[in-house]
């Protein structure tokens, strides 16, 4: 193999595996470490910088960097990191000092957010600090979007989300709440200099064609439309005896605010096999936990209505079949089909873009499933004054990835009204790597690997909360469980740096690492040095570090698979050959291209 | 601040016979300097007893002072261990051979307390030709008291201070074939292709075997003009062989330019292949062993590999015609069989 190129940003950035999974690459190890030095604040800000909502996503996020925490291929359960990032914003001290004040010295432009969710708010966060008159939009009473309408109450309270969202209005965004934008013509007339798209999802999908949806409507809700009706009040109580259709998180605060609602006998029925289901695996687990059966392989048939009254629904029993390619299909079983009890019924199987307001002939170009051509990096669309992010522009995903992409806009906004291009003159990732040694066997992080396994984060009691819609239901880590569940970070961003001409070849490095990671032999092609290392590399997802021809003719090889980055190699390398780095990786976002013009002049 | 290594090891680490995964063969951390020769050593231990199947627990470590004899503390936390008095390993390991011939002794030592203070041990336990593995971690200098020059130090040589060692080296390995080792090897901590087969061999030879290793003090012996630190020693160094272990059933298809291939049954049943580097030479042979050390002396070359072997060794137990069985393994009755059997064996010698 050619030796590693560890000049190469994203060759270190891939190894701090959490936040190259995040799609905000917020800088986790940073802010865990922070929170064990018991400084909430600093660790509010650097996930404030990167994720914008912290507290919201602390209790709320998809997570994705949890799957990916080495912690997790090197014993069972990878680091709490989303409900660390809410003991920093539980627990963080006056914030806004450390945020950027206006008012801002206006730069001449003006823009117009369409939809205050998550997206928008990000691209408001990042432009206003650079002067532009920002117009916020959005048809509810007040800002979140999704994040107000759909999260129920007792996973994201509405003062958090609040206080979130003021942050990012209180920099000088004129909001124009109870506006629903019903021309993006007229919008594009008003003379605005570019505008941003970030109007979600917001079209519940339906069972149009299911034998008894009409007559049974009465009780027959779409789960999207209903949560929203929940969160604003319009909607108080529901029946006895509730079927929720759906397997995503949608489905699970559908029935986890049913029971909260008055049902008392609440039902999930899904299509695919359990273990398939879309939800989080911890959000079907708070379900369960709530007394509610997921019953799943079952596909409903017919509402069955009797006197004009919904009395339940009829089901196909499926089993999942798979080809050779693994391709899944839904294979009725041939049992007879199950009728179920329900006095109303909750369909949450999914939600679509919708665009009615955008008309077909201002230069925005469309596709055959009614989205919107947009780029995956500019996020441009063919109208170059006008951007998407977040669900409106690639369907469905997550808060986190509507952030990273409202990062993404700003930046492309930001250009754009600048006269550059917003392709090639986006800005490179800010990047740092500096020495964390202090003395022979003491380095400037704490790299003792505690045994802990993972902490399970209090819930309040059940009794209480499904009285209360409003009450939380987890409680979040206390401090010395946050410290301790902190202590669990591997601190994977302090990275081993190898550097081959201080080599003396003395083994004490492959001697000394707890996990076989490091070893010294003739170079060859990846899959055969693979298969010589001291443990074989089976995971071929984490790259091979090789460096260039030692002296002996061999090359070191350092699978990252399962290093500890607890340092013993370069405590025990004579020559510091090895050395610990801390790594800093920041995504660069629309205010730092403007530091970095300042810089320049 | 970390003398603490994590708990944690490699998910796919594979396992031996035994169903041990190296971790099982691990010790304590070490203490010695970062980059000492003298772990990679120990790391080449714990890798051959693994590799062999040796259960822990059927081993003893035995050794003397100095930085190697530390070394014990850090392999095979589960087997037996004695860290005896200064150059006094030898004595210490054949009482406890004697009493229990089914141990696997590895003696540890240093040249200060093989070559010095424990010169006459060493030399005597090699007449007699106790069944163990000596090694010697020979870093040419006293490591544990600032590094003034041992008595394997070579002439010539110069120290981190800058002074220059005007005494003739003792050759270890020289020495050991002189008095009739029956397994005598010599290698480099910093090649444990080399010395990790050479371990295994040593371990399975039925007599003493001796393993001389050059293994460089960092901190007082690695500088320019040392003649053992780790750029010289790579260097200087030719081996004379390499030994592979391979299945009885198994053939050799591995061509070697020069020499030959020997494969040499161990006396439980191993088979090991020995790949003749060198033509004028005959590991078999004393006379011709000791003329090529000799030789890479003059031209100030550092012989390594499986130097000489005495394929038919008979070691002490055998010698002496003591008890098949260790002595913990016998009755009362039969270690004290009564003053009837004491007074047949007195009337026998008068």
């Amino acid at each position: 193999m050619k030796p590693t190129d560890i000049k190469n940003p994203e060759y270190f950035h891939k190894v701090v595996d959490c936040q190259y999974a995040c799609p905000a690459h917020t800088n986790v190890p940073e802010y865990i470490r922070l929170i064990a030095e018991q400084k909430y604040s600093e660790a509010y800000m650097i996930n404030w910088d990167s994720n914008v909502f912290p507290g919201v996503l602390g209790r709320t996020c998809d997570r994705p960097c949890e799957p990916a925490c080495r912690r997790g291929r090197v014993e069972k359960e990878p680091v709490a990191i989303c409900r660390l990032k809410r003991v920093a914003a539980d627990n963080k001290g006056d914030v806004m000092k450390y945020m950027p004040k206006g008012p801002f010295k206006s730069n001449g432009k003006k823009i117009a957010l369409v939809g205050a969710g998550p997206a928008s708010l990000t691209v408001a966060r990042d432009l206003a600090p650079l002067g532009y008159e920002i117009h916020l939009f959005d048809e509810q009473k007040k800002g979140g979007g999704f994040m107000l309408s759909q999260i129920p109450s007792f996973r994201l309270p509405e003062t958090v989300l609040d206080e979130e969202v003021n942050y990012i209005t209180g920099l000088g965004i004129h909001t124009f709440y109870n506006t629903y934008i019903k021309s993006l013509k007229k919008l594009l007339a008003d003379g605005y200099d570019a505008i941003f798209v970030g109007s979600g999802a917001p079209h519940g999908r339906d069972l149009p064609d299911l034998k008894g949806r009409k007559e049974g409507a009465a009780n027959i809700h779409i789960g999207i439309n209903w949560l929203k009706g929940v969160a604003f009040e319009h909607i108080k109580k529901i029946g006895k005896k509730v079927i929720v259709l759906g397997g995503g998180n949608t489905a699970m605060d559908c029935c986890r605010t049913s029971r909260r609602l008055g049902g008392e006998s609440v039902k999930v029925l899904v299509r695919s096999p359990f273990a398939e289901m879309k939800a989080s695996p911890w959000e079907k687990e708070d379900a369960m936990h709530e007394d509610i059966p997921i019953l799943d392989n079952h596909v409903p048939t017919s509402f069955v209505v009797e006197n004009g009254k919904l009395k339940g629904m009829t089901f196909e029993k499926v089993k999942a079949v798979y080809d050779d390619k693994g391709k899944r299909s839904l294979v009725p079983t041939g049992e007879p089909e199950a009728f179920y009890e329900a006095d109303d019924v909750l369909i949450a199987i999914g939600q679509e873009n919708s665009f009615p307001w955008i008309e077909r002939n201002i230069g925005i170009d469309f596709d055959k499933w009614g989205m919107p051509a947009v780029d995956n990096i500019t996020y441009g669309s063919s109208n170059p004054k006008v951007f998407f992010g977040g669900d409106a522009a690639f369907g469905p995903k997550n808060i986190i990835t509507a952030v990273a992409q409202g990062h993404q806009a700003a930046i492309s906004m930001h250009l754009f009204c600048s006269g550059m291009d917003i392709k090639n003159d986006r800005p490179a990732p800010m990047v740092n790597l500096h020495s964390m040694k202090m003395g022979i066997h003491e380095w400037g992080y704490d790299n003792q690997v505690t045994n802990d396994l993972r902490y399970v984060v209090p819930q309040n009691d059940k009794k209480v909360t499904l009285k209360d819609r409003k009450k939380e239901v987890e409680l979040g880590f206390d401090l010395p469980t946050g410290f301790k569940e902190a202590e669990r970070c591997l601190n994977c961003d302090v990275e081993t740096v190898f550097t081959e001409n201080r080599c003396i070849e003395c083994d004490a490095c492959v001697d000394v690492c707890p996990t076989a990671c490091i070893t010294f032999t003739q170079n060859g092609e990846e899959d055969d040095l693979r298969s010589r290392l001291k443990a074989p590399a089976l995971n071929k997802t984490q790259d091979l570090y090789v460096s260039d021809i030692l002296p002996t003719k061999r090359v070191m090889v350092k699978d990252e698979d399962v290093c500890l980055h607890c340092g013993l190699c370069a405590e025990r390398c004579p020559t510091s050959a090895w050395d610990m780095q801390q790594f800093f990786y920041n995504v660069t976002k629309a205010p730092g291209i403007c530091k970095e013009e300042m810089a320049v002049n | 601040m970390s003398y603490y290594r994590p708990a944690f090891r490699h998910p796919n680490l594979p396992a031996n016979e035994l169903g041990y995964t190296v971790e099982h063969y691990e010790g304590g951390l070490s203490t010695l300097c970062a980059g000492c020769g003298h772990d990679s050593i120990t790391a080449a231990i714990v890798q051959a007893c693994f590799e062999d199947n040796i259960e822990p627990s059927k081993v003893a470590k035995i050794s003397g002072i100095g930085c190697s004899s530390k070394t014990p503390a850090y392999f095979l936390n589960s087997a037996h261990g004695f860290n005896s008095v200064h150059g006094r390993m030898p004595s210490v390991a054949t009482g406890a051979n004697l009493a229990n011939r089914d141990l696997i002794y590895i003696g540890i030592s240093g040249d200060g307390d093989t070559a010095s203070i424990g010169m006459g041990q060493f030399v005597h336990c090699i007449r007699r030709n106790l069944n163990m593995v000596y090694i010697v971690m020979n870093n040419g200098c006293y490591g544990l008291t600032k590094g003034q020059d041992s008595a394997t130090a070579d002439q010539g040589s110069k120290s981190k201070a800058g002074s220059v060692n005007m005494f003739h080296a003792i050759d270890l390995a020289s020495l050991a074939i002189e008095l009739g080792a029956t397994f005598v090897a010599q290698s480099f901590s910093g090649d444990k292709a080399q010395l990790v087969p050479l371990v295994k061999a040593a371990i399975k030879h039925n007599g003493f075997a001796f393993i001389n290793v050059i293994s460089p003090c960092v901190t007082f012996n690695n500088n320019v003009g040392s003649t053992k630190s780790y750029d010289y020693v790579r260097q200087h160094v030719e081996a004379t062989s390499t030994i592979d272990f391979v299945p009885p059933a198994a053939t050799i298809t591995a061509n070697y330019e020069q020499g030959s291939t020997k494969q040499l049954k161990m006396h439980d049943g191993t088979v090991i292949a020995l790949h003749k580097l060198e033509q004028d030479w005959d590991p078999f042979d004393k006379l011709s062993a000791m003329t090529a050390m000799h030789k890479a002396t003059i031209k100030g070359e550092l012989l390594t590999g499986l130097l000489y072997m005495e394929e038919e060794s008979s070691d002490l137990h055998s010698l002496l015609q003591t008890s098949t069985r260790p002595l913990n393994a016998l009755s009362e009755a039969e270690l004290c069989p009564g003053s009837k059997i004491l007074e047949e064996i007195n009337a026998g010698l008068r």
